[in-house]
């Protein structure tokens, strides 16, 4: 089976290592990776700030680089999401206003097309058990795009539950949005870090030693506030248990195995 | 006793910067809306066909939207059938107006309140002041709100910023200003402080010539006004008085009688998370004996109001809000509104469906009507939980582009275009540069190997508007070489 | 133009009008695929479901069949200490012919000050559902006139069962009049506003019993 992977900008600029893990695992699983160069980002910065318009462009791209691709995979629930929900939207919208079916049809036909990883493993592939070896206690976050959005429900929990050596342990109020919401985080910064606070909170009381999710600008944010000990003077906030955990992204636990270890 | 006024409110973040810094104000939201939020999912787990219920809720709503028009004159017609006068009102102030005109007519100088959005969207109770009418709010939380010379910041607990040691104060210090004298001493229990506002306002009840009402649901087959409860401040105002002005928004009609038995499942759940309500009144105009026996008001009237709803409307992603049933379940969910408060609104609709109600009754040009679209992470929760499914992110999305882009509306009943707000010029300028960029992976490249080279002078803080992300968060560490990069290096270019 | 026009108007531009114009018969496209029902019954679990959720919800309830009913509702008025008791005019006459409270005839011009001296009433019900623990008023003579069960502190109903306890909130709309005014009841009056801390009896009656009675 041949996949082209969606590696997303953020994870291209800033966490390479998610994916590379995402090409190990796939790799080891029997699945071949392609990477079209053509791709960039798929607009949901510009869309979700209100910028419909210039996610246009960003839309025709991302279609034209997956074209002739049967399964477009990407560790990223917020971005699947965005071609999923979204493009088809945006498309209907540019239709009703008199621009033609072009972007509907790009968006018709790339977002069937498009899986989430922990959807694809689970779901295209088959399997939950994926091989991998990660001796630490692990909590989850369901980011909300991938949780609400896609629903991809405990595909992810089931995945991590059966990696070996793994200790999963429940984050409280794991449902609840970690305040990341992209521009949000800058547009309403005290309220964006409140939640991210709390969130970091939760986790750090499981005593798990890795925060994980599915979708890295999340994890930024979360890892944002994890290493500023000093949150801003006067922003009330729950004292993060010390040692606090560090976050993870899921593909690179589930591309950990005993005889490689993990990503160097 | 005038309540806040909602002009001139900050933009929403500066509002939520004081909630979020506010640490009994926060405690009191969590615990509040924790608990609601829990006894919701299991009144709503109980019910097999909740799905269901919500998809025939939503379509019976957007049917009656539809034919908006056509309902409205079966209901105005069943109305006057049954003894009720109808008046129409486009806008709050001439709502304000009939309603003060019809209380001048009884003569009376008093008015008792049933809890309703409506007459505080309007500003009803302020009208009536300076039109030398005292409003009484009888639903307690309101008369908190009352009381304590305040706003409220929900739509169904009004006084949930407020904790029991505070509405205790609140009682000592204003129900003797107002009619009978809380009870002395006074604990802060709840059921002592309920005892106090029973005692406080039973006198009210009980002289009351004139009420004044909102309404949950109209029939407009039939006529029938329908207003969901708990306390029996309800029962009191619909029941006692000898005028009763209900004032309540056009969406609010339903077709038939049948139609309540899914809203009388799926509010009550949504809402208190109870099977049902304390208390439910069904009353058509003056009921059958005609207000002959002395039960029930010898007066009704029905004030449809308009005030933005028809604007509303006219959009085809927005007014989808039209289907609200104000249950409330969306701000119970909502970790944006448990932060930041129903204040930080600047509107009788606070949380996620007051963010996308309120640009849209009231437009977009305020500083914090233009602010409320962007109030959500778009976590999807108030969608997963509305009892009768509105796409609140989508209508965010919609409300965003509106604001950052500019586009149609409908103002006061003509078609005009929303010029962009002027206060996100550089951020236009900032998301046409990304596309740009991202829309030529060569640059992309280039850009990333810039980055690569000179991470190690990554600052912590940032200046401008990025000091908003590193005042409170680290940046994230810039990697040697981009995947892109990596992927050239070990597989060759891409296909 | 009136505002009735206006308003019309801007909804007909808000709206694409249907074809046929606005005489044109509306069928609704509603999904009714819900539950008429949620669950199977036999007539006995209706009637224990509707006790459970009116207890859940701190009614009192109590059974009986029809000779024990004036005995429990004479004892039920004693044990609360009422002296006086308001009486709907449609109120079967044995119903209290074992209570020894004074009665009080609700007349037209009964004030409400006057309701509110009195402690007790007991009434009939139009219908009882089973799966919210509510009790439907419609006026009939065995209720009378809303006010009455609202200003009494205490508020004795009696249903007759099974024959007056439908499963659901949908059977129950099918039973009841909309011309008639209509009063539902799940519990004795209620408020959550303090905390959302739920707190029984506001203005309503504050204590309210629940007689189920038939064969048992």
């Amino acid at each position: 089976m041949r996949v082209a992977l969606f590696v997303t900008c953020v994870n291209d600029v800033l966490y390479p290592r998610t994916g590379i893990a995402v090409v190990r695992l796939l790799e080891r699983l029997g699945v071949d990776v392609d990477f079209p160069a053509g791709q960039t980002c798929c607009g949901q910065p510009q869309y979700n700030t209100g910028y419909r318009h210039e996610t246009e462009p960003l839309l025709r791209r991302t279609a034209e680089a997956f074209a002739g691709h049967e399964y477009v995979v990407t560790p990223s629930g917020s971005c699947a999401a965005m071609i999923r929900e979204h493009y088809p939207r945006i498309g209907r919208k540019a239709e009703r206003e008199g621009r033609g079916s072009g972007l509907a049809d790009a968006a018709r036909s790339l977002a069937p097309r498009v899986h989430e990883l922990t959807e694809f493993l689970v779901d295209v592939l088959g399997v939950t058990d994926v091989g991998a070896y990660f001796p630490h206690t692990v909590t989850y976050h369901p980011s909300c795009h991938g949780l609400r959005g896609l629903g991809l429900g405990d595909r992810p929990r089931r995945l991590l539950a059966a990696v070996r050596g793994l200790r999963l342990v429940e984050l409280p109020g794991a449902e609840e949005c970690c305040g990341f919401g992209g521009t949000f985080a800058v547009k309403n910064p005290d309220v964006s870090t409140a939640m991210g606070t709390d969130k970091i909170a939760s986790a750090a009381a499981t005593g798990a030693e890795v925060l994980c999710g599915a979708d890295n600008s999340c994890l930024a944010h979360l890892d944002g506030l994890l290493r500023r000990a000093d949150v801003a003077p006067g922003t009330p906030h729950r004292p993060v248990p010390r040692p606090a955990p560090r976050t993870l992204h899921l593909a690179e636990i589930l591309a950990a195995t005993e005889e490689e270890g993990p990503l160097p | 006793m005038t309540g806040g006024t909602y002009l001139g409110m900050p933009a929403f973040p500066v509002a939520a910067r004081e909630a979020v810094r506010d640490g009994v104000l926060r405690a009191n939201l969590r615990r509040a809306t924790h608990t609601i939020r829990d006894r919701r999912a299991r009144a709503v787990a109980e019910l097999a066909d909740w799905d269901r219920l919500r998809a025939a809720g939503a379509a019976v709503k957007d049917h009656t939207l539809r034919h908006l028009d056509r309902y409205l004159l079966q209901l105005e017609e069943a109305v006057n059938a049954a003894g009720g006068t109808v008046h129409w009102a486009v806008d709050a102030d001439e709502a304000n107006r009939i309603v003060t005109e019809i209380v001048r007519a009884t003569g009376e100088r008093e008015v008792v309140k049933v809890k309703s959005m409506a007459t505080q969207e309007i500003g009803l109770n302020e009208a009536l002041e300076a039109a030398g009418i005292a409003a009484y709010e009888t639903d307690l939380a309101e008369l908190i709100v009352q009381l304590g010379h305040d706003r409220p910041s929900h739509i169904l607990v009004p006084a949930i910023h407020r904790n029991r040691a505070e509405i205790r104060d609140i009682f000592r210090a204003e129900m003797g200003r107002w009619g009978r004298p809380a009870p002395d001493p006074l604990g802060d229990d709840p059921r002592e402080l309920a005892e106090a506002a029973r005692l406080h306002l039973r006198e009210k009840f009980l002289h009351a010539k004139v009420a004044v009402s909102g309404a949950n649901f109209m029939v407009a087959e039939t006529g029938t006004m329908v207003v969901f409860e708990s306390e029996g401040n309800g029962r009191m105002c619909l029941t006692l008085p000898e005028t009763l002005i209900s004032v309540v928004g056009i969406e609010k009609v339903v077709p038939t009688f049948r139609d309540l038995e899914i809203f009388l499942q799926t509010l009550p759940r949504s809402s208190t998370a109870e099977r049902m309500n304390p208390y439910t009144t069904m009353w058509t105009g003056l009921g059958p004996s005609r207000g002959a026996d002395g039960d029930g008001p010898s007066a009704f009237h029905l004030v449809l109001l308009d005030n933005g709803r028809t604007d509303t409307l006219a959009d085809e992603t927005g007014r989808q809000a039209l289907r609200c049933i104000r249950c409330s379940a969306c701000l119970n969910v909502c970790p944006v509104y448990e932060r930041a408060g129903g204040h930080a609104y600047g509107s009788v609709y606070p949380g996620p469906i007051g963010a996308v109600l309120s640009p849209q009754l009231r437009g977009t040009d305020s500083d914090i009507d233009a602010s409320l679209p962007f109030a959500s992470t778009l976590c999807g929760a108030c969608y997963e939980v509305c009892p009768v499914a509105i796409d609140i992110p989508e209508i965010l999305v919609h409300l965003r582009e509106r604001v950052a882009q500019g586009g149609p509306a409908t103002r006061d009943g003509i078609r005009v275009r929303i010029r962009p707000a002027h206060g996100h010029a550089a951020e236009r300028a900032a998301m046409r540069a990304a596309r740009l960029l991202l829309d030529r992976p060569g640059a992309l490249r280039a850009g990333e190997r810039l980055l690569a080279r000179a991470r190690r002078l990554a600052p912590r803080r940032l200046p401008g508007p990025g000091r908003a992300w590193t005042d409170t968060r680290e940046l994230p560490p810039v990697p040697a070489e981009s995947f892109r990069d990596w992927w050239t290096r070990e597989r060759g270019t891409g296909r | 133009m009136t505002s009735k026009d206006r308003i019309l108007a801007r909804i007909r531009r808000a709206v694409p009008q249907p074809p046929p114009g606005p005489d044109a018969p509306v069928a609704p496209q509603i999904p009714r695929d819900y539950l008429r029902v949620h669950g199977a019954r036999t007539p006995r679990e209706r009637v224990d479901l509707l006790a459970a959720n009116l207890t859940e919800y701190r009614a009192l309830v109590h059974r009986t069949d029809e000779d024990g009913l004036p005995l429990l509702l004479a004892r039920l008025l004693a044990e609360r200490g009422s002296r006086t008791v308001l009486v709907p005019p449609g109120l079967p006459p044995y119903w209290l012919s074992a209570a020894d409270q004074t009665r009080v005839h609700d007349r037209e011009a009964s004030t409400p000050q006057e309701l509110d001296r009195v402690d007790s009433v007991v009434t009939g019900c139009a219908l009882a559902v089973a799966e919210t623990g509510t009790v439907v008023l419609d006026g009939a003579p065995d209720q009378g006139r809303r006010r009455i069960t609202l200003i009494p502190d205490h508020h004795v109903c009696v249903i007759r069962v099974p024959d007056q306890v439908v499963d659901s909130v949908p059977q129950a709309l099918e039973g009841l009049d909309p011309a008639r005014t209509l009063t539902w009841i799940s519990g004795p009056s209620a408020t959550s506003d303090i905390e959302l801390d739920r707190v029984e009896g506001v203005h309503g009656p504050r204590t309210l019993e629940v007689v189920l009675v038939g064969a048992q």
